[in-house]
């Protein structure tokens, strides 16, 4: 295989084991370089559940440029510590029960030591059956299952997206499936695995990754370091106003009154000054553009609430 | 000899945009029963009902982050339907320019990152590890340089994203459409990085997408003798060429219309309906989408699925790139699609016919994908500066509007009613409704399940023939299911 993704404990007995004379190894000496090479390189689980969602917080993490999705999959995202996506819905080579049955014994092998990522809401309507994943004992396994689960024995869990976060779309009125965000799931079901909220819709490439390498260098974020909505202050401490690229339109008082105007979009129903984020200063997709830039007023997607505390979208709050 | 029967279950069916299941009856190791169904179910017409009109813009997109863009424009044309106005040309334009780049991302993210690996082996490394033992038959050489096309793909989808999002805002989830047009003003850097951008989509797909699909196509020959399906196509066509207000006679770039009997025909909205006798719904059944009705019943008798079947004129039609390329195709309305379609089968040595299977559709993907990043150099370079980008809007009290588009996956319709200048109705009839559809009322089988029909499993733990016919169609079950009502007591609930 012409890839280069590091080297694995697999890949130094195959070589070692290819090679003994030549190496002068004993089969003794083997496994134990085949375990410091081990414990030189921290490896982390990582079931990635995607629950009541659109895919869209998949589609734009594998937007993430430097790390590449290849160095994130294959490769030592950071020195020293690799990621093993054990269990992704779109992404895995597995089908079927096989894909499930992966999610299981991941969690049962890793207990305590697996990332759990969260992907969508989780509906809870009528013991969850408005949302499954595969079967348990020949009756459908509900997301909500799933979460108690693989949350209880999580090292951590990270919701990536506003539906994971804090229920999102499809927790919008009337909230048909009864949809939460996996804090509030956790409540009801008692389980103290601490949750790191990355919300959007979607979440930036950035914001999972960022958070992602502070745990695995710095361990998880002291309470400090989040806001009250459980988002790294990192990302999330100042509102989108405040870097807006159109504040000068503002002070000046220049508003935008139809779409393609140039001036601020208050008047369009801009949630910029509601909505926290660093989308102004990091950009979007390879810092191409982002929705403000494009004309769009910010619907404040970043947010608790969002999209019901935001309606009617296009008028001023 | 007695008849060995044995049900297969694939649930969660992986590498597809949401969450399906497949069963399957097997007898004598070949298909006789197929139904597939959605397990989520999101409830977004109820969402949507009450909202201010416009918002449905920014609501509907969020049934899929694989295809916002399409919704976004399905939803505005709805929207200016009846709103009774249209964009100006540059908002039309820079409108197809989003749907071109979100088309070239989502075929190359079918093709290699949810498709291929049907087909190949990844590195043994999770996530490539589980997986079924398929009867894998790609030589050495060909395998590396497949699993380097897989990583290069990402780099591409993630480029075909970012040229979208020069004029969207931001992908998936676009700021920039608006009733009436687009809200960006272009600007010359735009129009200059966007080319380069697609100069290098353009050298991937001509070096590296075709040609793999080719190779592929060359080993697994017998694909294109499988999963065959019904034949009977319906597409909305792609890409407005012109402003005229009645969306069914505006020209389009992909063509409008349906394959039924081998023959070529014109589309007419009326006909199509949604029929429930083997979804679980009371409501009537046989409705238009702009009069649909949702009366969940999970108990009732011989359902078994929560997916209505739309039909066109009681007739269940595949959508998707194999719908327009063959109806592009049979009438030569775009020489380009001729010329490629007739290239590759000579290259393949197969006729026209192969191009109903599981392969034949991979093929269709790749060439429309081709078609349009070619098309869209010149879409680009027809922006103008400096004029409008968008009609300005009033909402009416009570109105109705229609949008007609095609997602990557297939034809996609929005339905909406105004009334009190609020939303009172919002259906929107999607390419996978189409496909996974189950039984209708007269007991025809959906597109998906059909093309399962008859298919040889020699082993039922590892049925990789199944999963490749399901693949082949890219169903996008988020989109599929945001339609579905869900019961009030479910708890006996199987899709069998």
């Amino acid at each position: 295989m012409s890839l280069n993704h590091g080297f694995s404990r697999r890949d130094f007995i195959r070589w070692a084991v290819a090679a003994p004379a030549a190496m002068s190894f004993t089969e003794e000496f083997i496994p134990k370089l085949a375990s410091a090479l081990e414990e030189a390189v921290k490896e982390y689980p990582i079931i990635w559940l995607q629950a009541s969602t659109c895919s869209g917080c998949s589609v734009s993490v594998i937007n993430t440029i430097h790390p590449s999705i290849k160095n994130i999959i294959l490769e030592q995202v950071l020195p020293g510590h690799q990621l093993k996506l054990m269990y992704h819905g779109t992404l895995m080579a597995a089908t079927g029960s096989l894909s499930t049955d992966t999610a299981r014994e991941t969690a049962e092998k890793f207990k305590g030591k697996y990332i759990l990522v969260v992907e969508g809401a989780i509906p809870t309507k009528e013991k969850g059956i408005y949302g499954w994943i595969g079967e348990k004992e020949g009756k459908p396994m509900t997301m909500f299952d799933w979460i108690d689960l693989l949350g209880r024995n999580a090292m951590a869990t990270l919701t990536v997206g506003t539906c994971a976060a804090y229920g999102g779309l499809p927790s919008a009125a009337p909230n048909p499936s009864g949809s939460m965000g996996v804090t509030d799931v956790y409540k009801t079901l008692n389980i103290a695995t601490p949750v790191i909220n990355i919300p959007g819709c979607p979440c930036h490439p950035d914001w999972f990754i960022g958070t992602v390498a502070k745990i695995l260098l710095y361990g998880m974020p002291q309470a400090k370091e989040l806001d009250e909505y459980g988002r790294l202050k990192l990302f999330f401490a100042r509102s989108i106003h405040n870097h807006c690229i159109n504040r000068d339109y503002m002070d000046d008082g220049i508003f935008a009154s139809k779409f393609g105007d140039e001036g601020c979009l208050l008047e369009l129903g801009c949630k910029g000054p509601f909505t926290y984020g660093d989308c102004p200063i990091r950009l979007w997709n390879g810092s191409t553009n982002w929705c403000v830039a494009a004309g769009g007023p910010c619907i404040g997607c970043t947010e608790k609430g969002f999209p019901d505390a935001h309606s009617p979208i296009y008028q001023r709050r | 000899m007695d008849t060995i029967r044995t049900k297969i279950n694939i649930d969660p069916m992986t590498r597809i945009e949401g969450h399906l299941k497949i069963e399957v009856v097997v007898e004598n190791k070949k298909v006789v029963e197929a139904k597939v169904g959605g397990t989520l179910y999101r409830g977004f017409e109820q969402i949507l009902i009450n909202r201010n009109p416009v918002d449905a813009i920014q609501i509907t997109q969020r049934f899929c982050g694989v295809c916002p863009t399409p919704h976004a424009i399905a939803s505005s044309q709805a929207l200016e339907n009846a709103f009774g106005i249209m964009p100006p040309a540059n908002g039309r334009i820079i409108r197809n320019i989003m749907q071109g780049a979100n088309s070239i991302q989502s075929h190359i993210l079918h093709f290699y990152h949810l498709a291929s690996l049907d087909f190949f082996r990844g590195p043994d490394v999770p996530p490539f590890i589980p997986r079924y033992e398929a009867d894998y038959r790609v030589p050495t050489q060909v395998h590396e340089a497949l699993i380097n096309h897989y990583v290069q793909a990402y780099q591409m989808r993630l480029k075909a994203h970012e040229l979208c999002a020069i004029w969207s805002g931001k992908m998936p989830h676009m700021a920039s459409i608006v009733p009436g047009g687009v809200s960006i003003r272009p600007r010359i850097d735009n129009i200059t990085t966007s080319l380069w951008r697609l100069k290098e989509l353009r050298e991937f797909i001509d070096t590296v997408y075709l040609p793999d699909v080719i190779t592929i196509g060359e080993i697994y020959r017998d694909y294109f003798q499988i999963g065959m399906g019904g034949k009977r196509f319906l597409t909305f066509g792609l890409f407005d060429l012109d402003n005229e207000p009645d969306v069914t006679k505006r020209k389009r770039f992909i063509p409008m219309g349906r394959i039924i009997d081998g023959k070529a025909e014109s589309v007419d909205t009326k006909k199509i309906t949604e029929d429930v006798m083997s979804s679980w719904y009371d409501s009537s059944s046989h409705l238009h989408p702009s009069k649909g009705e949702t009366l969940p019943n999970p108990d009732k008798s011989n359902a078994y699925s929560w997916l209505k079947a739309p039909r066109y004129d009681s007739k269940a039609y595949e959508v998707g790139p194999l719908a327009r390329i063959a109806l592009a195709y049979q009438t030569k309305s775009n020489p380009k699609i001729v010329q490629l379609v007739d290239d590759a089968l000579a290259r393949l040595q197969v006729g026209p016919e192969a191009l109903y299977s599981v392969m034949g559709r991979h093929l269709s993907r790749v060439i429309e994908c081709k078609v349009i990043a070619d098309e869209l150099e010149q879409m680009i370079m027809q922006i103008k500066l400096e004029e409008p980008v968008c009609t300005d809007h009033k909402i009416p009290e009570t109105a109705e509007g229609m949008g007609l588009w095609s997602a990557a996956r297939g034809a996609l319709s929005h339905w909406i009613s105004i009334k009190n200048g609020k939303i009172a109705r919002y259906q929107a009839v999607v390419p996978t409704t189409w496909n996974a559809s189950p039984q209708d009322d007269k007991g025809q089988p959906g597109p998906m399940e059909l093309a399962m029909m008859g298919t040889v499993v020699e082993d039922s733990e590892n049925p990789f023939a199944l999963a490749r016919i399901v693949r082949s169609f890219d169903p996008c079950i988020a989109c599929a299911i945001h339609i579905l009502e869900p019961g009030k007591s479910v708890k006996e609930f199987r899709i069998l």
